[in-house]
């Protein structure tokens, strides 16, 4: 008995006793669990695997730009629309979030009483209400807009309606690939070009005008080659033929509403998180820089806003993260996102549920962790580098 | 000779009202030209929005004196240029807001847990609360008299979930959701930081995993892939279904918000601990916990808020919370079109409570602030 005691209360035998202990009791539970589910889909007739993807899905999906889906198109497309429907409407959103949301943490510090206040009540009142409500909520004032017939007119070329937002459609011709080519290289030379001035000011202290040329770059040179080649890019303008538009293309309610909802509703976490990074760069910071003689837009620029990113950029990724899950909520509007295209409606005429449920859940783990790996890489170029 | 000078006031624009409003909304003309700006939309908004949900509105009757009973006698409708919000739709419509198809004869059931609801989490609320220790022992027994009452059984008439809906519903949802994940989220917050590699890895792994993917998708699990899982002769109905995923979801999130609580603890802590010869558990639950958890409560009651929010996701698989019965009441030919008095409503029902729960959240942080010294190092 005596030597039996003495021998649990050996750390290393104790610990070894419960890991042993809980990997068996978990695979205990798996096993248990695929035993039921086994005898359960086939008292339902359901036989698993993944050859429903390649079946016709036979529904349509109202909104997948660059992608032509057609109901004769298999699950697998619908899956491919599903994750780009979801990255498109992810990626709009965290850009125009993080600007929103700069903007408004600086104006709830602004000195201005009035300003700080209406950013304040902006704040309070886009986080206390529920998201779904308002994605509904964008959704019903969206659907409120006049019909096709009645259609706003802005300039002749876009049109607002009920139905979504037409508006003209640019048609790449020939040699418009040179274009894009000379942009990306203008893009990559600026960056040489802010390097080499950046090295240059360190070692000499000379400046050089970086964001004028590059902005120049960035500009004149795809332009002249534009025209030299002869404008290779012509528009198709939306018409309304009928009982609705034909040309053009066309961005749907569904998209509009997710895009506002989720801007607006994440900008406002995102504004709290940058209020709290500029505050915690110490007075002293500006006081110092102020004391040197430094313009007030360079104080910001040069000193508060480099160390403030370093505490905003972590909870910012959170941010970036809960957006992408967000636009899962696509399903309320009828957004033909992952969750609703093919966890949804793809789920439900094929009966495969697991499989279904895994792929999605999967994807969003994907998405998930590749976001949070290229904030990480960011995050760690912005640290304090010691020296 | 010298002669002493009289007292003088300051001068007028740098004190009082003026001298708040110039250095305010005046300071300089860039700040005078916005003040002027949001002075000018506020004024033309503030007055519209305020005719339209009180002065213009319709609350029982409309303009001619009459009680509403359908959309084509809201004021709004009748005379489209000068009626507000016809908050009729609400009136009519209020017992299943507040408990969605719950028989009437039973409702004061409803109506006593959400009276006792009050009674069991003020006095968790604040400490210094008279005689909190007694009331501490009814919020203990709170959850399973709620169970009872709201459920039936034990002489009561049994009220099947699916007749539960609107606040009863998001209240069940949100407050089950965070008592059952807060236990769960200790310990798998504990978990993670164990030193049993299995154990850590499980628990690391299950926390990234429900925090890697979207509550919908859990939501979807539970109500299609959970009922697969179990044996035969297990039913589970909606509603548990549901909070099962949420608990899970939320026992993540509370889970991580211990753990930065946790590793807020001194080193110091463990050690003195261990050198007065606790156990592991005597450790946690006499010394680390309740200095963890004590820090870690205003983001326990930030993630509580995000995951009251979020309740309202479960109309998605079919639930009728506050959302739903919203939804429902404009899917009815009668009120048809009164969509944003019924979202206003929704939307100011729950930024009362996520707005009370925020300014706790803060009133606790202040507290914190002053209240604790973490030790010497």
């Amino acid at each position: 008995m005596r030597s039996n005691l003495s021998f649990f209360s050996d750390e290393k035998f104790r610990s070894i006793f419960f890991q042993t202990l809980v990997i068996g009791i978990f695979a205990l539970g798996i096993y248990l669990i695929v035993q039921t589910t086994g005898h359960n889909l086939e008292k339902r007739n359901i036989a698993t695997g993944w050859r429903f993807l390649s079946d016709p899905a036979g529904f349509d999906i109202s909104f997948s730009p660059f992608i032509d889906f057609k109901s004769t198109d298999t699950h697998l497309d619908v899956y491919f629309v599903g994750i780009f429907n979801t990255l498109l409407v992810s990626f709009c959103g965290c850009i125009a979030a993080t600007i929103l949301g700069f903007l408004i943490g600086i104006v709830r510090l602004s000195s201005n009483w009035l300003l700080s206040r209406v950013a304040y009540v902006y704040v309070e009142f886009t986080r206390n209400v529920p998201l779904l409500l308002q994605i509904i909520l964008w959704y019903s004032i969206l659907i409120q807009l006049p019909r096709i017939k009645q259609a706003l007119e802005l300039m002749d070329m876009f049109f607002i309606s009920n139905r979504g937002i037409y508006s003209p459609r640019p048609i790449f011709e020939n040699g418009f690939s040179f274009v894009f080519i000379a942009f990306i290289l203008a893009l990559i030379s600026s960056f040489i070009l802010r390097k080499w001035s950046k090295k240059r000011q360190d070692e000499t202290g000379k400046q050089f005008p970086v964001a004028l040329t590059a902005l120049g770059l960035l500009i004149i040179v795809p332009l002249v080659l534009f025209f030299i080649l002869g404008s290779p890019l012509s528009f198709d303008f939306p018409a309304l033929k009928g009982f609705n538009f034909k040309g053009g293309m066309v961005i749907r309610p569904e998209f509009i509403a997710m895009f506002l909802a989720l801007t607006i509703y994440t900008a406002a976490f995102i504004s709290e998180t940058v209020r709290s990074g500029i505050l915690s760069v110490t007075k002293g910071q500006r006081e110092a820089s102020s004391s040197l003689g430094l313009k007030k837009s360079w104080i910001m620029r040069l000193v508060i806003i480099p160390q403030a990113l370093r505490v905003i950029i972590p909870p910012l990724t959170s941010q970036y993260l809960n957006l992408t899950k967000n636009s899962s909520l696509g399903i309320a509007v009828g957004y033909a996102d992952l969750v609703h295209g093919f966890g949804g409606i793809s789920l439900n005429q094929t009966g495969q549920a697991i499989e279904c449920m895994v792929i999605v859940m999967a994807t969003y783990l994907t998405i998930s962790l590749i976001i949070s790996a290229f904030m990480n890489i960011y995050n760690k170029s912005i640290q304090f580098k010691e020296k | 000779m010298n002669e002493i000078i009289e007292y003088r006031k300051p001068p007028v624009a740098t004190t009082g009202i003026l001298g708040w409003l110039r250095a305010n909304l005046f300071s300089n003309w860039v700040n005078s030209i916005i003040s002027l700006f949001v002075l000018y939309i506020l004024i033309q908004f503030i007055p519209w929005i305020l005719n339209w949900t009180i002065f213009a509105a319709d609350f029982k009757y409309n303009f001619n004196g009459e009680e509403i009973i359908d959309r084509t006698m809201c004021s709004r409708v009748l005379d489209p240029e000068n009626g507000g919000a016809c908050w009729a739709i609400i009136y009519v419509r209020f017992y299943q807001f507040m408990y969605g198809f719950y028989p009437r004869e039973e409702v004061w059931r409803v109506n006593l847990s959400y009276i006792m609801l009050a009674v069991a989490v003020v006095p968790l609320l604040f400490d210094d609360f008279p005689f909190r220790k007694h009331f501490l022992k009814f919020t203990y027994a709170f959850p399973i008299i709620a169970f009872f009452l709201l459920n039936g059984g034990l002489g009561l008439q049994e009220v099947s979930t699916n007749k539960w809906g609107g606040l009863l519903v998001t209240l069940v949802l949100g407050c089950t959701g965070i008592a059952l994940a807060f236990p769960l989220g200790i310990i798998l917050a504990l978990g993670r930081r164990s030193n049993l590699p299995v154990i850590s890895m499980m628990c690391t792994l299950f926390i990234e995993f429900i925090r890697g993917v979207p509550l919908i998708t859990l939501l979807f699990f539970g109500m299609v892939m959970l009922p697969l899982f179990l044996p035969e002769g297990i039913n589970m109905d909606g509603l548990a279904r549901v909070l099962v995923a949420v608990t899970l979801f939320q026992s993540a999130y509370m889970a991580e918000v211990i753990r930065g609580g946790l590793q807020a603890i001194p080193q110091g802590q463990y050690e003195a601990a261990r050198s007065i010869g606790l156990s592991y558990w005597q450790m946690n639950m006499k010394i680390v916990l309740p200095q963890a958890i004590r820090i870690s409560i205003p983001s326990i009651v930030n993630t509580s808020i995000g995951l009251f929010k979020d309740t309202t996701l479960v109309i998605i698989v079919g639930l009728l919370d506050l959302l739903g019965i919203g939804r429902g009441a404009l899917a009815d030919t009668t009120w048809l079109g009164l969509a944003y008095e019924v979202y206003f409503f929704v939307a100011l029902v729950f930024f009362i409570f996520t707005f009370a729960m925020s300014r706790y959240s803060l009133y606790l942080e202040k507290k914190l602030k002053t209240g604790i010294n973490m030790g010497a190092d």
